[in-house]
C-alpha cells in the first residue's frame, strides 16, 4: 500500500459566476454599444464560464470620458491622504474574499489553486497596501517635491496572472492619482470584473477605473485613443512592437513590460537541492506563463549529468491534474492556442536535434495540457533556446567558465530575468554586474514583492513596475498645483 | 563502494565540505511548501496508522521508575485498547538501565530502543560508553540510541565523531544503531548535511535528529535536509538509512507532514517504520484521537486514549 494522496478540492461554492457580465465604465456595469460578447472558457474543462462584453469604439471613448472626468473633477485633486484610504480599502476587500478570487482565478486561468492562492491574490492585495502607504508621500519619492500625477492611463494586461497583472497597474496608477482604463486579456476577464464590483464595494469614486473587456481590436483602441495619456502594456513583445508604433508621434507616456527568455545560472558550487527547487519553481511555476521565466537552465559542465538527474527525479514528483485541488502542482495550459504554440515550439527541439524528455504524468481527457518537459543538447542556435515557449517547457545548456555564463546568458534580444546559483557570494555580486536583465535572483527564482521594481532591458521593454522606481511610470517630475 | 574516506581526518574534511551546501532559505521554503499538502479522507487515514506504527514511544526522564516503563509497554502494544485493529507502535524508548523491563513486558513484539552513550550531552569517555551500549544491548535492547560528540564535531575533529560512531556500532552487535545528530546544537543545515553523511559512513542504520532535551529539536528543514542525504546515500551505496525525528512533534497534523516530507524528499521506499520513525510521547494520543474521529466521525476527547 503506498501513500496516494485523496482528492482535496477547493469548493468551487465561493464563487458565484453571472452568465453575462458587462463593461465596467463610470462606475456601472453597461453592456457593450455593439452588443457584441465573447466566452470565457475553463481551460481545464473547456465549459464555458461566462460570456462578457467586448467594447468597441463608442464603450472605449466612454470608458475614457468617464475616467477623464473622475480625474478632472475628483481623483486627481483629491489629497493623497484620501487617496490612500480607498486603495487600504480596496486592499482589505481583495483580502476578505481572497479565498473567492482564487477560485475564479483558478477556474478561469488553469492555475493550480495553490498558487492563486498562496501567490497571486496575496500579492495582489500586497500591491495595494504598497502603494497605498505612497499616496500621500509622493513628494518624497525622488520625483520633485509635489509630483503631478499624468492623466488618464491605458492598461492593457495578459492573461498569465490576471489579478496581480492588474494590481500592478492599477495599484501604481490610484496611488500618484491617475485614473484608468484597463483592459483584461479575452480569455481571463473574470478576477478583473470581481474587482470592479470591489471598486463598487470600497466606494470608490465612480470613472477612477473602468474596465472594457474585449479581444486585441478592444485594446488597439485603448492604446491609440486619443483622449488618454499614458500606455501601460504587459504582454508579447510582438504586441508591443505594434503599441509603439501606434504611440510614437504622441504625447502620451508608455511602459512596456514584454517577453523572456530567462537564464538560471548554475555554477558547480551551487547548493544543488535547493537549485533544483528553483529550476522547477523558475519554469514550471504556472505552467511556465511567466514573462520571467527561467527558461533556459545553464549549468556548469562539471555538474551537468548529476544536476539533470536530481531535476529529472524531481520533476517525477510534480502532480499534474485538476488546478482547484490543493495538491496540483501543474495546472492547464490557459488555451488551445498558446498549446498549439507550445507543441509547435517543442516539435522545433525534436527537429533541431535536441533530446526531448517528458515527465511521467498521465494528462486529464479534456481540456488543454502539457506535461513538464525538458530538452537537452540544446545550443544557443536552436529556436527553443531563442524564443519565448511560455509553456513548461526547460531548455538546458552548459558552461565551462563564468565569462561564458554571461556572454551566453546575455545572448538574446531579451533582459528580463536571471537567477544566479552559487554559494560564493562574490560569484553573485561579480554575475550580477555583468548580466543584462531587469531582475537577478541570487539562489532563488520567481519572487516577487511589492517593494521591488520589476522590468526589462532590451526587447523585455522598458520602465519599472513596483517599488520607488514604479512611481515614475504614473509621475510626472514637473511641479504640480 | 563509494569513493568516500574509511577516516583520517583530512580524507573526512575534504569528502564532508565537499558535499554541496544547503541555502537555507530555500529548504526552509521547500519544507513549507510540502508543509501546504492537503492529507483528507482516505489518505488520511492510512497516514494516521502508519503514523502510529512509526512511534518510537518514549520516556526518557530521571524520575522514570519500573512502573512507568511497565505502563508505557502496555501502551506500546495496545496503544488504543477499545480497537483491536489499531497497530502498535515501532518500539519504545528508554534509558539503558530499564531497557531489561521494557523487553520483559513486550517481548518480539516491539523493538526495545535504548538510549546510550551518556545520553543526551555525549560526555563521557568512549570507554563508559562502549560498556553503556553493550549493557543495554545485554540487557535486550535490539535499538541503540547513541549521541555524536558534538563538541568533536564542531572543532572540526571529524575522526573522533567517526571512529566512536564505529567502535559502538560494533558494540551494538546485532542491535541497530541510531545516530543522535543533535541538530538543535549543529544549528546550520550545512553542519546537518555533513553529521548526516558522518553518521552513515561511519555504520549507522539510522540517523535522528534530537535528544528531546535541547530548545529546539526536530523540524521539517531539518528533516528534509537529513532526507535528502539518505536518498543521496542510497543512490552510492545501495543502503537505506532511516531517519528518526525526534522531539516537539505532538500533532498528528504534523507527523502527517512528515510523512509528505518522506514520501516527496526519499520517497515511498521510506515509509515504512524499517526507515523512518518519530521520537515522540504525547504524539501518540493525538493520532489516537485523529483516529477515532476518521473511524467513526466523530470528534474523540483525551478522556477516550489512555493517559500513561
Amino acid at each position: 500500500m503506498t501513500f496516494d494522496y485523496a482528492p482535496a478540492p477547493e469548493s468551487r461554492a465561493v464563487v458565484d459566476i453571472a452568465s453575462h457580465y458587462g463593461l465596467f465604465i463610470g462606475g456601472q456595469f453597461v453592456d457593450a454599444a455593439s452588443g457584441d460578447a465573447l466566452k470565457t472558457v475553463n481551460p481545464a474543462t473547456e465549459e464555458v464560464l461566462a460570456e462578457v462584453s467586448v467594447a468597441g469604439a463608442a464603450d472605449v471613448d466612454a470608458a475614457v470620458l468617464a475616467a477623464r472626468r473622475a480625474f478632472d473633477e475628483v481623483w486627481g485633486g483629491m489629497p493623497g491622504r484620501d487617496r490612500a484610504k480607498y486603495l487600504y480599502r480596496i486592499a482589505r476587500i481583495i483580502q476578505e474574499r481572497s479565498r473567492e478570487l482564487a477560485v475564479l482565478e483558478t477556474l478561469d486561468n488553469g492555475k493550480p489553486i495553490k498558487e492563486s492562492r498562496d501567490v497571486d491574490i496575496p500579492l495582489a492585495a500586497a500591491h495595494f497596501f504598497y502603494h497605498a502607504g505612497w499616496a500621500d508621500k509622493l513628494g518624497y519619492a525622488g520625483y520633485g517635491s509635489n509630483p503631478k500625477p499624468l492623466g488618464v492611463a491605458g492598461q492593457v494586461i495578459p492573461w498569465n496572472f490576471p489579478l496581480l497583472m492588474l494590481a500592478w497597474k492599477i495599484a501604481p496608477a490610484l496611488a500618484c492619482g491617475n485614473t484608468v482604463v484597463l483592459k483584461p486579456a479575452e480569455t481571463t476577464p473574470l478576477t478583473a470584473l470581481a474587482f470592479a464590483e470591489i471598486c463598487q464595494q470600497a466606494g470608490l469614486p465612480d470613472g477612477v477605473v473602468n474596465i472594457l473587456t474585449g479581444a486585441g481590436e478592444t485594446g488597439r483602441l485603448l492604446v491609440e485613443h486619443s483622449g488618454i495619456d499614458k500606455v501601460a502594456f504587459t504582454g508579447s513583445t510582438e504586441v508591443g512592437r505594434q503599441i509603439m508604433r501606434a504611440v510614437a508621434g504622441t504625447s502620451k507616456r508608455l511602459t512596456l513590460e514584454l517577453g523572456g527568455k530567462g537564464a538560471n545560472i548554475v555554477f558547480d558550487d551551487a547548493p544543488i537541492d535547493q537549485a533544483v527547487e528553483g529550476i522547477v519553481n523558475g519554469i514550471y511555476f504556472n505552467q511556465g506563463h511567466v514573462c520571467c521565466a527561467g527558461s533556459r537552465l545553464l549549468v556548469q559542465e562539471t555538474i551537468a549529468d548529476t544536476l539533470i538527474a536530481s531535476l529529472k527525479r524531481r520533476l517525477g514528483t510534480l502532480r499534474l491534474g485538476d488546478p482547484l485541488d490543493k495538491n496540483t502542482d501543474i495546472g492547464a495550459i490557459n488555451s488551445a492556442a498558446q498549446l498549439g504554440r507550445i507543441m509547435d515550439l517543442a516539435r522545433s527541439g525534436d527537429d533541431e536535434g535536441a533530446e526531448r524528455w517528458t515527465a511521467p504524468c498521465a494528462l486529464p481527457d479534456r481540456g488543454w495540457w502539457f506535461p513538464p518537459t525538458v530538452f537537452t543538447g540544446v545550443s544557443q542556435a536552436h529556436r527553443i533556446a531563442r524564443e519565448e515557449i511560455f509553456g513548461p517547457v526547460l531548455s538546458v545548456l552548459t558552461f565551462r567558465t563564468p565569462d561564458e555564463a554571461v556572454e551566453k546568458a546575455n545572448n538574446t534580444p531579451y533582459g528580463l530575468s536571471a537567477g544566479i546559483w552559487t554559494e560564493k557570494g562574490s560569484r553573485i555580486l561579480w554575475m550580477a554586474d555583468r548580466l543584462r536583465d531587469g531582475v537577478i535572483w541570487a539562489n532563488t527564482f520567481n519572487r516577487f514583492d511589492p517593494t521591488s521594481p520589476f522590468g526589462g532591458y532590451k526587447e523585455s521593454g522598458f520602465g519599472r513596475e513596483g517599488g520607488v522606481a514604479g512611481l515614475g511610470a504614473y509621475l510626472s517630475a514637473e511641479e504640480g498645483r | 563502494m563509494a569513493g568516500w574516506p574509511e577516516g583520517g581526518t583530512n580524507g573526512l574534511r575534504a569528502f564532508l565540505h565537499g558535499l554541496p551546501g544547503v541555502d537555507e532559505v530555500g529548504a526552509q521554503g521547500r519544507a513549507a511548501a510540502l508543509g501546504t499538502r492537503s492529507i483528507k479522507t482516505s489518505a488520511k487515514v492510512w497516514a494516521v496508522d502508519m503514523s502510529i506504527s512509526m512511534v518510537d514511544l518514549t520516556t526518557l526522564e530521571g524520575m522514570d521508575t519500573v512502573g512507568k516503563v511497565r505502563a508505557l509497554c502496555a501502551k506500546a502494544l495496545r496503544p488504543d485498547p477499545m480497537d483491536r485493529t489499531c497497530p502498535s507502535v515501532a518500539a519504545v524508548c528508554v534509558y539503558g538501565d530499564l531497557a531489561g523491563v521494557a523487553r520483559e513486558c513486550v517481548g518480539d513484539a516491539v523493538h526495545v530502543a535504548a538510549v546510550s552513550t551518556a545520553f543526551p550531552s555525549g560526555r563521557a569517555s568512549l570507554e563508559v560508553k562502549l560498556l553503556d551500549t553493550a549493557e543495554a544491548v545485554s540487557a535486550g535492547a535490539d535499538e541503540i540510541d547513541m549521541v555524536i560528540d558534538r563538541g568533536a564535531f564542531l572543532s572540526g575533529d571529524y575522526t573522533k565523531v567517526f571512529e566512536e560512531i564505529q567502535a559502538v556500532k560494533a558494540a551494538c552487535g546485532d542491535a541497530h544503531l541510531k545516530v543522535i545528530l543533535e541538530t538543535g546544537e549543529l544549528q546550520t543545515l550545512d553542519h546537518v548535511r555533513r553529521a548526516s553523511w558522518l553518521a552513515m559512513i561511519a555504520g549507522a542504520d539510522f540517523i535522528k535528529t534530537s535528544t528531546g532535551k535541547v530548545t529546539t529539536n526536530a523540524t521539517p528543514p531539518v528533516t528534509l535536509v537529513m532526507l535528502e542525504a539518505v536518498r543521496d546515500f542510497y543512490e552510492v551505496s545501495g543502503r537505506r538509512i532511516g531517519v528518526k525525528a525526534a522531539g516537539g512533534i505532538r500533532t498528528a497534523k504534523d507527523a502527517v507532514k512528515y510523512l509528505v516530507l518522506v514520501k516527496e524528499t526519499a520517497g515511498e521506499e521510506w515509509l515504512t517504520p524499517d526507515l523512518f520513525r518519530f521520537g515522540a510521547s504525547t504524539l501518540l494520543n493525538d493520532l489516537l484521537m485523529q483516529r477515532q474521529r476518521l473511524l467513526t466521525g466523530h470528534y474523540s476527547g483525551p478522556n477516550y486514549v489512555t493517559l500513561d
